[in-house]
Formats: structure tokens, sequence, C-alpha cells
């Protein structure tokens, strides 16, 4: 398992590493901590004929609160997320995600904004971005945008990032009296979910007031489940209107056959997962 | 491809080699250094055989590049005994307590123990089950490399090791 | 005699003998990653080989152009079966009297089959080279399931078998037959299942699954061109027979080839054959005059060398009304992919599988096996059990909980009323063999009051009412196996490899000094050999293990031996060193005479010495003795202290054990926790009961990985699914059960040391024990048998099926 060849880049700047994505074309790549590009391309899956490695830019690596988000730094590791006391405390969904990724020696290396750019629909992190309104910022060779994670995810691998634009951080917004969860079902330790879903609600008088669901692996991309939250809105999570949402959620998947289970099971799953994150969620609510 | 020359500390060593870009640093340490404890398993980033300590933390070496780690400081399991050649409290808790049968994950193994009681000297048996699970061993199922870990934790911390009982 | 003098306490203590739980020699190099392996090794000037694989599953080859991959800089040569012909090596023998062709001869007959083989300067330039032999392909239907193997209309897999009506086994029966075997009474087994007043008949699937050391098969190959010798180095379990095989194959003379098996990463099976990779490195080393090394990636490993199970059991129990079994009747549907290479001793196709009458007193049993092939890798080792036996005791231990389950009797009451008695020992099986020893009922009772069985049982009632009423989600099962295996293979009456009897040996040399080195014709792959060899010769002659050199691996230092697998170790090698060491003892005892001045009879054996009976403070020690034999032997008698055995061992060991699970499911996920589990292992005679309790742990894990998710699947195209270690079920630390371990001691009578073998018990008797703990959880509902893996997807689609799911 031997990568074909290619060239390396270690751009010290962000600017540097648009101009060089931009003027080394389709071929290139950039790198943040390899764990899905560097497997592709042992397997030759991938073979880009560049490689941008954006270790050598300080900046994508701060944690920080500004306006009301929490901003995340594209190059900021698992493990280093794991460790933020910030995010500890105004995202504590995102902490219950990253512990659930691999395993510690990928957590290490494995990066925030690798998990959500590169559209694999196993990644945990864009259900759960998505499921607390993210928007990624973008930087390319026409300037900056952002873009929100509920309409970044096109297909498999295929996101609303456009050719040389890299993805330099994460806003969450962090919304006060959240009750979050992720629910995750794996087959071991380092294995994609079967399925997995992700909850932020919050309660009022006993009734949910604002809901929002991600689901993990169950389709070609993240998912949404915009429908289904919207249900639970004004209910008490009684028993009757969960299994409604649920099945209004579970009607959104589209898992594929894999060693994880057939297509039926793992709907299923994603409607159990979502039932226990929901109680979950709900409990922790202010 | 050219290659390029990559310069990194290893077990306190300065040491530099050529590289081509696509070498990945599991071979740059094995081919190249000649420090041939880092094993290669299944080259998927699944197995852990090729754990080393890059810059304070524990990582899968076969899914890096050489060239990513230039200026890195590394420790590999050549780098664990002491410099006087006594075993690391570690490795002698590996021999005492049979964590170990066929000996090729034991150098991955090893080094995400010795980073896991840095970053927690008194793991609980649950969290060195989780801190080891990206270490996969094919001989010993596990329960005596916890019980190797606990035997060092305790060595270390200068405690009794009592062993659970079953 | 002073205060000075050493207590036999003390004198026993240094010797670190049989029963201590000595630490191990090997541990200080492997624990400082000091360790050699295969991998290790770098020669000067030494290429790189890679293997081209199929993509397809059946198809014929239509051409293979390596014309750009010979251009990539640094490809030095691209071997394929054309280049093999020049020097007769396109096919090659199998263990089990077939024959498989090295690289693709005209067809592929499995994905990932090897097609041609690329040599480089390096890692990087073989691979590239590999990305650029442009092979066409002809796509061929593809048989995949083996119940469709031997339809009329099935394509023909083996079109060099065409017209070939005999197989190494006798009457091939369809163009896809490999052998039938039969052995039994059939006409007194049918009698049996007429009278019979319940019977059950279950088919019993042990899907296709893989060894998979965490170290993958390599070797390095040396051809000497000058001295027209060969080096080859190589993760074997069993190097002398590999030394032959080349030499039969090669043509080169075998005092010309050296082969060496390093420290080897685990074996479990997967390293006793011979694979087109080693025979590839070969055949380049002598082309390119250069020093070749091939290492198998993950992908391949999995895919290619060496599945193992595979094997669909109709097993059928005859009974009375009242729980006493009459009869077994099994038949055996053995897919043994696209060339029957099956390590098994040449004469048992199906390996020891009749050894399907398990702990029980059958007084008539038939059992028949049919080999088929289909588009799948070749293989059928025995992972990390006796030859066949795990399937074996799969299926008549799902056997006896389906019949206990049809009686409504409890699976323990059952087995305790068939088991053969202590007194019935050695007992004659239906199917042929004789039971060493064994103590059943002693085995099985102690593990039922271990684990509180009876508490157990009213707990699952309980959980199993408050189901039904709706308070909880998950159920509760119990698993017993109580196992008997057959393994140190084995007697030559009915044992060998190739023609090679299955002997195994030891050459033990004592020093002047009196420290000494032994070498053994085993391998360890992880057994911990340099540790309890030495203990079994502190015990025998008295000289502390720690001064005593264990070396294994080196054909041309090491005795011949047949290598390292069955759990044959210690039965037939463990045999070798006693009677080795007792022949040191014997020329110890005359030279300890002579210099006592006492007759040989007068003398008696003292831990480490020999002392005159009744007058202990006149004694030699063996450090005397030693010195002695080297120095001023007695008039007449050679110098030296050494001895050679090789050990015929008269019949095989039967170790046995009781195993219990206690598993949790839940019915909405169907995710299955084990709560507890509990070995009680009886491997005869203890050798180093902290290496036991290690091994025990490994073969849990294994067994636990096995049913409960690990497995080798083909789409219906013939394409390998998840061959890596996402896909693969390797538990980590994290899913891994805590094990429980227990023992009785029933020595082997035939044994000089009465040990049994212990490595593969947990394997043979972990997945019953899992399998029928999820079987019993899911009883209650009206399931009668649950093919494995038991993966949580299956699992729900099981609940779902009895209508229990959410």
């Amino acid at each position: 398992m031997i990568p074909g060849a290619f060239e390396y880049h270690r751009p010290k700047t962000l600017v540097d590493a648009v101009t060089m994505l931009a003027s080394l074309g389709e071929d290139a790549r950039p790198l943040a901590g390899g764990h899905s590009l560097i497997p592709l391309m042992k397997q030759r899956l991938s073979a880009p004929s560049h490689l941008i490695d954006l270790a050598g830019i300080g900046d994508l690596r701060t944690i920080s609160e500004e306006n009301g988000a929490l901003v995340l730094g594209a190059m900021v590791t698992q493990r280093a997320l794991l460790a933020s006391a910030l995010v500890q405390v105004k995202a504590p969904l995102l902490i219950e995600a990253a512990q659930q990724i691999a395993d510690p020696q990928i957590r290490a290396l494995g990066t925030l904004g690798g998990n959500v750019a590169n559209g694999d629909p196993g990644n945990d992190m864009p259900a759960v971005m998505m499921c607390l309104d993210a928007s990624y910022v973008a930087q390319g060779p026409k300037g900056m945008r952002h873009i929100k994670a509920r309409d970044f995810y096109h297909g498999a691998y295929d996101t609303a990032l456009a050719a040389g634009e890299i993805l330099t951080a994460i806003h969450v917004p962090i919304v006060a009296g959240q009750g979050t969860a992720y629910e995750k079902l794996k087959r071991k330790i380092g294995d994609y979910a079967v399925a997995a879903a992700a909850v932020v609600l919050t309660m009022a008088n006993g009734k949910v007031a604002t809901c929002s669901i991600g689901l993990t692996n169950v389709a070609p991309t993240p998912l949404w489940a915009k429908d289904a939250a919207a249900m639970l809105v004004g209910t008490t999570l009684d028993a009757g209107s969960v299994k409604k949402a649920v099945a209004a959620a579970e009607a959104i998947t589209d898992p594929a056959s894999d060693g994880r289970g057939p297509p039926d099971y793992r709907r299923k799953m994603a409607g159990i997962m979502l039932t226990r994150a929901l109680a979950r969620a709900a409990s922790r609510a202010a | 491809m050219a290659k390029i020359n990559v310069t990194m500390t290893v077990n306190g060593e300065e040491v530099s080699g050529l590289a081509e870009p696509r070498t990945l640093l599991v071979h740059f340490i094995r081919e190249t250094l000649n420090l041939t404890g880092t094993h290669i398993g299944c080259e998927t980033s699944h197995c852990g055989a090729c754990t080393i300590d890059l810059d304070g933390v524990s990582v899968k070496s076969c899914t890096r590049f050489a060239v990513q780690a230039e200026g890195s400081h590394i420790r590999t399991i050549e780098g664990i005994a002491h410099a006087d050649g006594t075993l690391h409290q570690l490795q002698e808790s590996f021999r005492q307590m049979h964590g170990l049968q066929c000996g090729y994950c034991t150098p991955g193994m090893i080094l995400r123990a010795w980073r896991l009681l840095q970053e927690n000297p008194r793991p609980s048996e649950d969290e060195i089950r989780h801190g080891i699970s990206g270490n996969l061993c094919r001989c010993t199922g596990y329960q005596n490399i916890v019980k190797s870990i606990q035997h060092a934790a305790a060595a270390l911390n200068g405690e009794t090791f009592a062993e659970a009982a079953q | 005699m002073n205060d000075m003098t050493p207590t036999r306490e003390a004198r026993e203590a240094k010797l670190e003998g049989m029963g201590c739980k000595r630490k191990r020699v090997e541990d200080v190099r492997f624990t400082q990653g000091r360790g050699n392996y295969v991998d290790d090794i770098k020669l000067p000037a030494m290429l790189y080989g890679d293997m081209v694989r199929s993509s397809y599953a059946h198809a014929r080859v239509k051409r293979i152009d390596t014309s750009k991959a010979e251009k990539v800089p640094g490809v030095v040569a691209v071997i394929t079966a054309e280049t093999l012909k020049t020097v007769n090596l396109a096919w090659m023998p199998t263990l089990a009297g077939d024959v498989q062709m090295v690289l693709a001869d005209g067809k592929v007959l499995f994905q990932n089959q090897e097609v041609a083989f690329v040599v480089a300067t390096s890692l990087q330039a073989a691979a590239d080279g590999v990305e650029l032999v442009e092979v066409d392909y002809e796509e061929l239907p593809v048989i995949v399931d083996p119940f469709k193997s031997m339809a009329a209309d099935a394509p023909v897999l083996r079109e060099d078998l065409a017209g070939k009506t005999e197989g190494a086994h006798g009457k091939r029966d369809h163009h896809n037959h490999i052998f039938k075997w039969q052995v039994g009474d059939k006409p007194l087994t049918d009698e049996a299942f007429n009278r019979a007043d319940v019977k059950i008949d279950e088919l019993i699937s042990y899907h296709r699954t893989h060894p998979s050391p965490l170290e993958t098969c390599q070797c390095v190959a040396s051809f000497d061109k000058i001295k027209g010798e060969l080096t080859l180095w190589g993760t074997f379990q069993a190097p002398h027979v590999i030394r032959t095989v080349v030499s039969l194959i090669s043509k080169l003379p075998e005092h010309k080839i050296h082969v060496i098996a390093p420290d080897v990463g685990g074996g479990f099976g997967n390293k006793v054959g011979a694979y087109s990779g080693y025979v590839c490195a070969v055949v380049a080393s002598i082309v390119t005059g250069r020093p070749v090394k091939w290492v198998e990636d993950r992908m391949e490993n999995l895919s290619t060398t060496s599945f193992a199970r595979d094997y669909h059991m109709r097993t059928e129990i005859a009974a009375t009304k009242d729980g006493k079994v009459t009869g077994l009747r099994v038949h055996i549907l053995a897919d043994h992919g696209a060339f029957d290479a099956c390590a098994d001793p040449s004469k048992w196709p199906a390996g020891f599988s009749n050894i399907i009458t398990g702990s029980y007193d059958f007084p008539v049993a038939h059992l028949c096996v049919d080999g088929v092939y289909t588009n799948k890798a070749p293989g059928g080792v025995a992972y990390r059990c006796s030859f066949r036996v795990t399937e074996a005791a799969y299926a008549i231990e799902r056997g006896m909980d389906i019949l206990a389950q049809k009686l409504g009797m409890d699976p323990a009451e059952l087995r305790l009323k068939n088991f053969i008695k202590r007194e019935q020992f050695p007992y004659q099986s239906a199917l042929g063999w004789e039971y060493d020893s064994g103590d059943y009922h002693t085995a099985l009772n102690k593990a039922l009051v271990a684990v509180d069985y009876a508490g157990l049982r009213a707990e699952q009632k309980a959980k199993r009412e408050a189901f039904k009423r709706g308070e909880t989600r998950e159920i509760m099962g119990l698993g017993i196996c109580f196992f008997t295996e057959i393994v140190g293979a084995g007697p030559s009456k009915n044992c060998d490899i190739l023609g090679l009897a299955m002997f195994d040996s030891c050459e033990i040399r004592i020093h002047p000094t009196g420290s000494a080195i032994a070498r053994v014709g085993t391998k360890s792959t992880g057994q911990g050999h340099e540790t309890t060899w030495a203990q079994i010769i502190a015990s025998e002659i008295g000289i502390a293990a720690s001064e005593i050199m264990v070396e294994e691996g080196n054909t041309d230092t090491a005795p011949y031996g047949l290598g390292t697998y069955g759990s044959r170790s210690t039965p037939v090698a463990g045999a070798a060193i006693a009677m080795a060491s007792r022949k040191i003892k014997a020329k110890a005892q005359m030279i300890a005479a002579w210099l006592l001045e006492v007759h040989e009879d007068d003398l008696v054996f003292d831990i480490d010495r020999f002392q005159v009976k009744g007058v202990p403070e006149r004694y030699k020690t063996m450090t005397d003795i030693a010195w002695v034999a080297y120095h001023s032997p007695p008039p007449g008698m050679e110098p030296g202290l050494e001895a050679v055995s090789y050990y015929d061992p008269p019949n095989m060991t039967y170790p046995f054990g009781a195993y219990i699970c206690v598993m949790d499911i839940d019915v909405d996920t169907g995710v299955a926790k084990t709560r507890r589990f509990y070995a009680l292992d009886d491997c005869g005679t203890r050798i180093n009961p902290m290496i036991i309790e290690g091994q025990v742990h490994g073969g849990l894990t294994e067994a636990f990985a096995i049913s409960m998710g690990q497995e080798i699947r083909y789409d219906e195209m013939g394409n390998v699914m998840g061959a890596s270690f996402m896909d693969f079920f390797l538990p980590t630390a994290v899913e891994t059960p805590h094990w429980e371990t227990d023992h009785t001691v029933t020595p082997s009578p035939h044994h000089p040391i009465g040990a049994k073998g212990v490595g593969e018990s947990p394997n043979v008797g972990g997945v019953p024990a899992f399998s029928n703990a999820v079987n019993d959880a899911f009883s209650f509902l009206g399931s009668t048998h649950i093919q494995m893996p038991h993966d949580a997807w299956r699992l729900w689609k099981v609940a779902e099926k009895l209508g229990v799911t959410g």
C-alpha cells in the first residue's frame, strides 16, 4: 500500500496556500490530518499530484469565541477540541461527538476541518454541524465566503466547496440552555457509525421549544432532519410524538448496504439512536 | 520524484535522511533510520502496531508522510528504556504481567501506554481500555495488557499494585 | 549441612521448572523493539516484490502486458506464469494433494488471485510497477455458494482437472467435487434414527473467517548463484516442512536450502502453508541474483492466504425421550475455495472432524464430508484449532443445545447425562478415536458451581417474564460448551504431511560448565517456547531454566520437526524434549554412580542432583556431572553430554473444558454484551500457568470475535467484502470481555509429562459458548438455531423475525 508520487508543499500562510491551490489546479489537494486522504492514496483510490499541507499555517489551530459563536480553526484536532475548556462549556455536543471518533491516535491528528470538508458520509462531525446550524468559512481565489453546514453536502464526497477553496474555520452558534446528545451505534472502536443521531433542543414549560436533528452515515450525505424536528416542537416528547418524528426521520434516510448491515436495519437504527438522543438531550436541557 | 531531506529528533538525537514526499513516516523510521521496533500491521491506521510518540502525542506512523514530520520530536520503542539500559517500568510491567505474546503489537502498545500514563497517571481500567483502543492485539485478549499498565502505573506512582479480584 | 546450604525449596525455586509462572525470556527483546521479524531483515542489494492481483473471481486471462511496468525506474523484473513455466513452477502441489497456480495460468479462480510479481529496487517502484501491469480478462460465471457447486449446470472451475474422476482422496462425483470422506457405521446409525424417540436435524454453518495474525505472511529469499544455495527467511510455523516443499518443487537439493523462521508475529494457522509470494520471491531471487523481500499487505492477507472454516454441517442427533443420545449423523459440505490447499495431515481431507461425537457417549455415529470448489480463496487452515476440530465442536455443542431445547431439558443436565464417564477412559469413540483420558463430570460440575448456574437460570427466568411484560428490552442468554479436543498430531500410523510422519524432535547439548542449549523442531509464534521448553528440561534434569537457551526455526541447526500448529507443540515436541532430557539424565546417572562409587540403582534423583539413597549429603549436581562428562568421563564412556529425541506419539491428546457465557442482548439494536465468561480448561499437566492463562485469554478473544462478527464475506460476483481491519472484526480492548479462568488437571496417561496442549482450546470451546448464549437468549421466543456470525444487524433481524423489535 504505497501512494502514487506527488509533490509536497507546506505554505506558511493561508494566502500562500490558496494561491498555491489555485495555481496547481485540479490535481492539487489540501492536506490536513490526513486520516481520510492518506488511506485513500495508499490504496491509489486518490492520486493527487500535489499535496498542500496546511500544518504550517498557525492561525488554523485556534479555538475562540466571537460574537456569540464558537470559532474553530480547520486544523484543530479532535484531541485539541476535547481538551478545550471553552468547547466543553459552550458546545458539549462537539465533545460528545469527538469522543466517539476513531481512537486516541487518530484523534491526535485528525482535524475538524478534514472531518467536515471531505464529504465522507461516515464522518461524524458533519451531521453534528448541521444539527448545530454551524457554518464553514471557505477561502478561495475570489476571497472568503461562509457556507451553511446545512447547504454544504451535495453527495458522497461532493460538497459546496469550489475548486481552489480551502475550508479554514467553523462557526458554531452558542445557544444557552440547550440539551444536546450524540448517540452513535458502531461495531467497534475505529468503525464508522452503523447509524448515529445528533439532537439539540431547548425546553420551555415541559415542552420542546426548539429542536434540531442530524443523522450520520445513513445516506450518501449527512442529514438534517428538519421535518422530524419540527414535529417535536410544542410536544412533551411523549411516546406518540417521538414515534411520529422518528418515522419522519427514518423516511429521509437512504442507507448503504455494507458490513454494518442492510438498509432496513440501518434505517431503524437511525430511529433508535434518535429516540435515545432525544431522551438524553431532553434530560440535559435547562 | 525528487527526494527531500528530512530532519527530525528521534529518541533525543537529531537525524536526517532523504525521503520521497510519499514515503510514509513508518517506512522512514524502519528503512532509513533502521529502527525496526516500530511495526506495520494493517496499513489502514486501525491496528496501531506503528504507534510512535510525535511531539507529545501518540500517532500512527503509517498514516503520516515522513516530510510532514520535518522538525518533529519523535520517540520510538528503541527510546523507551533508560539510558543505562535498564527497562522502563512499562517494559518491566509488561514482562511481569505477561502483557505480550508474539511481541508484534508490543512496541506500539507500550508507546501508547507510555503517553497514556503521562496524560493520566492513575487511569481506571475503563480509561486504559479506551486509551489503548487504537492498538490491536491478536494474542493476549488485552486483559494482561491492561494489568501491565495498571502495574506500571502503580509502580510509577510509588504504590503497590493490587490485582483486582476475579 | 551448614546454614549456607540451600533448602530443597530454594533449589526447586531456582530451577523455575514445570508448574512455575516463569516470566518469559522473549519479553526482554520484544518490549524493547529488538525482536527480529522477517520485515526487519535487510540485505545488501535487496529487491522488493509486489503482487499484481485479479480483480475478478473467475475470468479467463487473455493478455498480460508487462511492458509499461518494466519501464518504471527501479523495476527490475516482472514475473508471470510464463516466466515460471521456464522453471516448471507455474503450479505447485498443495498440502491436500491438489495443485495450485502460483501465478494465473490462463485463468483466475478467485478475486485477488496472484497474476504477476513485480520486482523493484524500492517498495515504491514495485507498487508503481504493479499499477502499470495491464491484464485483459474475459469474465466467467462465478460460484460463491457451495450448495450450488455441484449443480449439473455449474460452471467448470478447474479446467486442469478435466476428465479426472479420481482425486487425492478417491472418486470425484462432479467437476467441482474434490472428495467424499465417510467414517462410522451408516446402517447402524440409520437404524438408531429409525428407532429414536426424539430427533433433531439442523443445518449448522460455520462461516468463513481468517486467522489474521498481526504480522502478515512475508519472506526474504536470497539465492547465492556461486554456491547454488538458497536462504529463505519467512513467517513459517513449520520451517522444516517449507524447506522440504521448496526442495521438492524447485529441485534444489535440500541441504542447499536454509530456511529460517526468525521471530514470528503470530500464526494461528495462517503461516503453515506455502504461498505464491514465497515461490515468486525465490524465483525472483534466482532470476535476478539478488535477495528479494515479499511482504503481504493486510488486504492481501485477508483475501488470499488461508481462510478458515466455511463448513456447513447438517447435524442430526437421535435420543430417547428421557435424554440419552443414541446416534449422531452428520453431513458436511466443505467449501475449499478454488484449490484444495487445506492444511491437514495427508490422509485426513476433512481433518479430525470425526471428533464430532464430542464429549458424549454416542453408541453409533456416521459422518460424511463432501469437499467442493468455489471461486473463493484457497486455504482451509486450522485457525487456532486442531484440524477441523473447532467446526466439529461447534456442530455437536450447538446440536446438544438444540436437543435439550426439544426435550425441554436443561442443557447442562443433558450434557451430564450423556458424558463419557471417567471410568470409560481410554474410550473408543463411535467414529474411531481412542480418547486417552478425561473427567468431564468433575469439570462441568465445578464450572456450574463457580458461576452459580442455578442462580443465573433463575435470573434469566425473571428477566424473561419482565421482557414479556414489556419492562425491559433486554434478553439474557446462558451459553454452555463442554468441548473435547483432539490435538498433538500425531502418531505416524495415521498422520503425515506430504509423506513426512508427524513426529517432533529435540536436541539438547549440556555445556561443560553446566548450562545448555536445546533445539526443537517446533516454532513459537508467540506461545513462549523459549521459556516453557526450558522449564521442562529444568524439571527433568535439574539445570535451572535460566541456564538453558532454546532455539527454534533454523533448519540448519534444529532437528527436523513438523512445526507448530494444531496444539501439537506440547503433546509432540514437549514429549521429545522430555525424552531427550531423560537420555541425558540416564548418562548423567552413570557418571554420578562412577563418581560416587555406587551402583546406579543406589542413586536417587533429587531436584538438581543425584544422591546416594539414604545418604543425601553424598551427591553430584548436574553441574558437577557436566564438567566430568567433558573432562574425565568414566572409562569406556564417550565424552560429552547431549541427546536427541524424535518422538512419535502413541496417541493424540484430548484436552477438554467447560465454558460458560452470560450474555445480554438489546433487541432494539441487536447489540450483545458479554456480561461474564468463565473458562475451565483441563490440559493435563500445566507447564507454565501464567502462559496457559495468557493463551486462554487470547483464544477466547478470537472466539468472541469469530462468533460475534468476524467474517470473510463475498458478494454474488465473488468480490471479497471488507478485507481490512475496518470491517474484519478484530475487537479492541473496549469490546473484549473480561475473562475468568479456571482448571482441573487430568494428565495424559501416554505423554511423558502428562501434558495435553492448551493454545487452541479457548477458540474451540469459546465459539460454541458464545453462540449457545445467543441462541439461548432467543430460545424462549421460539427460535431454534441462529447462524453465526452473531453481529448486531443479524441479531436484530432475528428479533424482527420473532416479532419483538420495537
